[in-house]
């Protein structure tokens, strides 16, 4: 089983890294590059489908060179094999098309055809959710999104997947592709290992890799457009069909609350407290 | 397709030629045997890390006369996984501020080439970590956040097990190093968790300390260490004593109580732990600074009487804790280096058995190993049962403590001196100590009075309070699933449970047990509510309450950092 997950660098949402400018315009440079959320589920899928069928895992992502760390961060976390970076400044401002483009380029350029390439569900940055099937369309292979278990019978040559399809209920289908095969993993992706000898390789991929993780420079092969053979005209800002025609900041929360300090001994402020929860309290 | 009693396949199974089950000293000695042996072995342990579920005092002993020790098995052990060489031991007689002092660093040293005080989080981890390079090369490994849930059986014969994380697994032997409350024992009949004077119960804090700061204050230096034991009048009558153990900078201080008496006596554990905490005694040593970072606890079975005479069922051979290995030699307590010794003889009676071609032996030849090792006649003590029989006599203890407090026995005492010191030091008449107030209480209490001298410094340690306590502690609750249910509220059967728990007290809201007034039918009722969140998983209430008990899944509950 060889597998390719996709992954991207996103600025790092989460309060205290994040950082705004006075229009609310996003801080790039103030603001740390980290791995995309939902690439964990993708990377957990890989690790899983490794552990249970043995064979390779490659790391593959476009962005710029500093995307490297990003690349590091995901090979400690699915003890990936090798590293692949897409950069060059031809590549640069790409939309979700141009990037599939380029990602599936990286992919046939690979040494072997991967059975299964994951990809995360939605980017924190672009949140469109469009890279991953349209990189599959340039593959050319079986598409299943949503998912949030997977088996692969290698005999038959198959994957099995179980899809969460979200409307007015809940639904999980279970659906078959022939391989390869292309996965997006839904956030409520869940690996299983139920096999004692499945835990303890795990145990021993997670050792392997923490030497690997740390020179993961020697993992890593860029690819600039040249190497895969691209059209400058369609990548990065030139191919892209997107046009953005502006930014809009996020509008700030109001500050419209008010505070008062009480202290705990000043019995009468604690009453006056308990006077205005109360009816909050009886659900009022 | 075999079918097996619990209605999974055995075709579902996957098989290891050896299973242990637990990763506490007891398994770590009997995996790393098989490894040696080239035996395939696979461990299963329920904690996030070995040594998390684990307390203990901790002193461990590797005895002359033994035919395992773990540092022969472990060769770094000593470098690697222990605190400091304990060299000097003695035991303080309290009755009130008297305190008569005798060094008995003779009996510590009897039989021991040596001893080092441990912390079982970083001594068990250490230990997993070397048994799981072993035991890989052998085809298996070690595994951790996995519980053994029961025994797998197949035409009522033991062959495996059933786990709550993954599938069932065969095995040729099973090992249970699952320690007290041994799930796997119970369910192959050997134990039955009824009988709460089977056990004692353990508590024990670990406070900070730099390592400066206890070479001035205990007077060791380097990597010597020094052990404190005390008896007497300052746990309300409660039979048992208190320990204080120098680690390499912090301290273990705790109390070994017989639990029948702790649930007579409707003491609390985390109190008795404090009036040895706040006792004048202790205040040179742990000055106006004490920093508590972590309290825990748990049972500790009495090898005179849970030792297991036949510790085996099938191909389930129980060592350590599992089968009562775990012996009180008066007030020293040897509970770590038997479970060494037994794992690795019954790793040895396996080998042997499939050498032979005798499988269906190596409970036999396991046994008779413990035997002709002398394990057994330590664990059990052929003249403790003697003795036992005339001392726990109710009328005759009754009458030998009127006798020590009355004017003859202070006669006697006094005119002993320090003799009785040598006494005290006596291995022999340690093995014969009866289990009654006498020798816990009584004695110790009179001695001070006759002999000691009074201790006037001011302590002025402030022991955390359970909430506090339980606050520190790390826990991951495995919410919607607790691992015990009460079975019968009435506070007669459960009632026991509100003081003995050592994270519940009766006029405390946050701990595990509670008593409760209800009024039903205009009638009230007094009944005992639960809930296992600060449950520290240390046995207690399934020993003294009417449970259902079992542990929590793998990786759940608490997570001890120093254990
Ligand atoms: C307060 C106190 C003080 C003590 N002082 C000393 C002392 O000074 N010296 C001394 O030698 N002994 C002392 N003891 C006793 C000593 O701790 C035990 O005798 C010893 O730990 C027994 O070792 P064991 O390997 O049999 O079991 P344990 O050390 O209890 O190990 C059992 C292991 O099995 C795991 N386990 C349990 N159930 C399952 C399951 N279902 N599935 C998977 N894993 C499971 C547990 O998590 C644990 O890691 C003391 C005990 C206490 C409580
Ligand atoms: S609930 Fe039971 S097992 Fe848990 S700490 Fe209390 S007595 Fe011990």
């Amino acid at each position: 089983m060889y597998s390719v997950v996709l992954t991207k660098g996103v600025p790092d949402f989460r309060e205290g890294q994040v950082s705004f400018d006075e229009d609310g315009h996003l801080e790039r440079g103030k603001t740390p590059t980290v791995m995309n959320p939902n690439d964990k589920y993708a990377l957990r899928a890989a690790l899983q489908t490794k552990v249970r069928h043995g064979g390779d895992v490659s790391l593959m992502s476009m962005g710029p060179p500093g995307y490297k760390e990003v690349l590091q961060e995901g090979m400690a976390d699915v003890y990936a094999d090798d590293l692949y970076l897409l950069s060059d400044r031809e590549m640069g401002a790409a939309d979700t098309w141009a990037t599939a483009m380029t990602v599936a380029s990286g992919i046939g350029k690979l040494d072997q055809e991967p059975d299964l390439v994951f990809a995360g569900f939605k980017t924190a940055d672009g949140e469109t959710g469009h890279t991953g099937p349209q990189a599959c369309w340039c593959l050319d292979r079986p598409l299943i999104t949503h998912v949030i278990s997977l088996d692969v019978d290698e005999d038959e040559g198959v994957v099995r997947a179980k899809r969460l399809v979200e409307g007015d209920v809940e639904e999980i289908e279970t659906v078959e592709a022939d391989l390869p095969a292309f996965i997006v993993t839904d956030p409520e992706f869940e690996p299983s290992y139920y096999r004692a000898s499945h835990r303890l390789r795990h145990k021993d991929l997670r050792e392997e890799t923490q030497e690997r993780a740390e020179n993961y420079e020697d993992h890593v092969t860029v690819w600039d457009h040249s190497a895969l053979n691209l059209d400058p005209d369609f990548i990065g800002l030139d191919g892209s069909p997107t046009i953005v025609e502006g930014v809009d900041p996020i509008p700030k929360a109001p500050s419209e609350r008010e505070a008062t300090t009480i202290d705990p001994s000043d019995g009468e402020g604690m009453s006056d407290v308990l006077e205005t929860l109360q009816p909050h309290v009886a659900g009022d | 397709m075999t079918e097996t009693d619990g209605g999974q396949t055995v075709d579902d199974a996957e098989h290891y030629e050896a299973l242990v089950v637990g990763a506490g000293p007891g398994g770590a000695a009997a995996a790393a045997t098989l490894a040696r042996n080239d035996v395939e072995t696979l461990v299963l342990e329920r904690g996030v890390d070995a040594g998390s579920k684990n307390v203990s005092g901790g002193l461990i002993y590797a005895e002359k006369s033994a035919p395992y020790t773990i540092d022969r098995l472990f060769p770094d052990f000593r470098e690697e996984a222990t605190d400091r060489e304990i060299t000097d031991y003695y035991i303080h007689n309290v009755a009130g501020e008297q305190v008569k002092t005798f060094d008995i660093t003779d009996l510590h040293e009897h039989d021991t080439e040596w001893s080092d005080a441990v912390l079982r989080r970083k001594m068990d981890s250490w230990l997993a970590d070397r048994v799981h390079e072993m035991t890989r090369e052998t085809g298996g490994g070690l595994l951790t956040e996995v519980r053994v849930n029961g025994l797998l059986r197949e035409k009522g014969r033991i062959v495996g097990v059933t786990c709550d994380e993954i599938d069932p697994i065969t095995a040729d032997v099973v090992i249970a190093a699952d320690g007290v409350n041994s799930e796997l024992a119970r369910d192959a009949g050997l134990t039955d968790w009824e009988d709460p004077d089977e056990y004692f119960q353990g508590v024990k804090a670990v406070a900070d300390m730099p390592s400066d700061v206890i070479e001035e204050r205990f007077g060791v230096s380097g990597d010597e260490g020094v052990a404190h034991l005390f008896s007497g009048d300052l746990f309300e009558g409660v039979r048992g004593g208190g320990f204080l153990y120098t680690n390499d900078d912090s301290l273990s201080i705790g109390s070994v109580f017989h639990l029948d008496s702790i649930a007579e006596e409707r003491a609390e554990p985390h109190q008795l732990l404090d009036n040895l905490l706040t006792h004048p005694l202790l205040a040179e040593w742990l000055g106006d600074d004490y920093e508590e970072v972590e309290y825990g606890a748990k049972l500790v079975p009495d090898s005179k009487k849970m030792a297991l005479k036949r510790p085996y069922r099938g191909r389930l051979l129980a060592v350590g804790d599992a089968a009562g290995q775990m012996q009180a030699q008066g007030p020293i307590i040897k509970g770590m280096n038997h479970a060494v010794t037994a794992g690795a003889l019954a790793a040895e009676a396996y080998i042997e058995a499939r050498s032979r071609d005798e499988e269906n032996m190596m409970g036999h030849f396991y046994k008779e190993k413990l035997e002709t090792e002398g394990v057994m006649d330590k664990l059990r003590p052929a003249r403790y049962e003697l003795a036992s029989k005339v001392g726990e006599n109710e009328t005759v203890s009754n009458v030998v403590d009127s006798v020590v407090t009355s004017g003859v026995g202070r006669m006697a005492v006094s005119a002993l001196g320090g003799t009785l010191e040598r006494l005290y030091s006596s291995p022999f008449l340690v093995g014969m100590i009866p289990d009654t107030r006498t020798p816990y209480v009584t004695l110790p209490t009179v001695i001070a009075e006759e002999l000691g001298t009074p201790v006037r410094e001011r302590n002025d340690v402030q022991p955390p309070d359970l909430a506090d306590r339980i606050g520190d502690l790390t826990y991951d609750v495995d919410v919607g699933n607790p691992h015990i249910e009460l079975r019968d509220k009435s506070f007669a059967a459960s009632g026991t449970a509100v003081t003995a728990c050592p994270v519940s007290a009766t006029d405390f809201g946050g701990g595990c047990y509670r008593a409760e007034t209800v009024e039903t039918n205009g009638s009230t009722e007094k009944v005992v509510s639960l809930d296992t969140q600060p449950c520290v998983e240390c046995g207690t209430c399934a020993v003294v309450a009417d449970t259902t008990w079992e542990h929590p899944r793998g990786g759940k509950g608490v997570d001890y950092k120093q254990g």
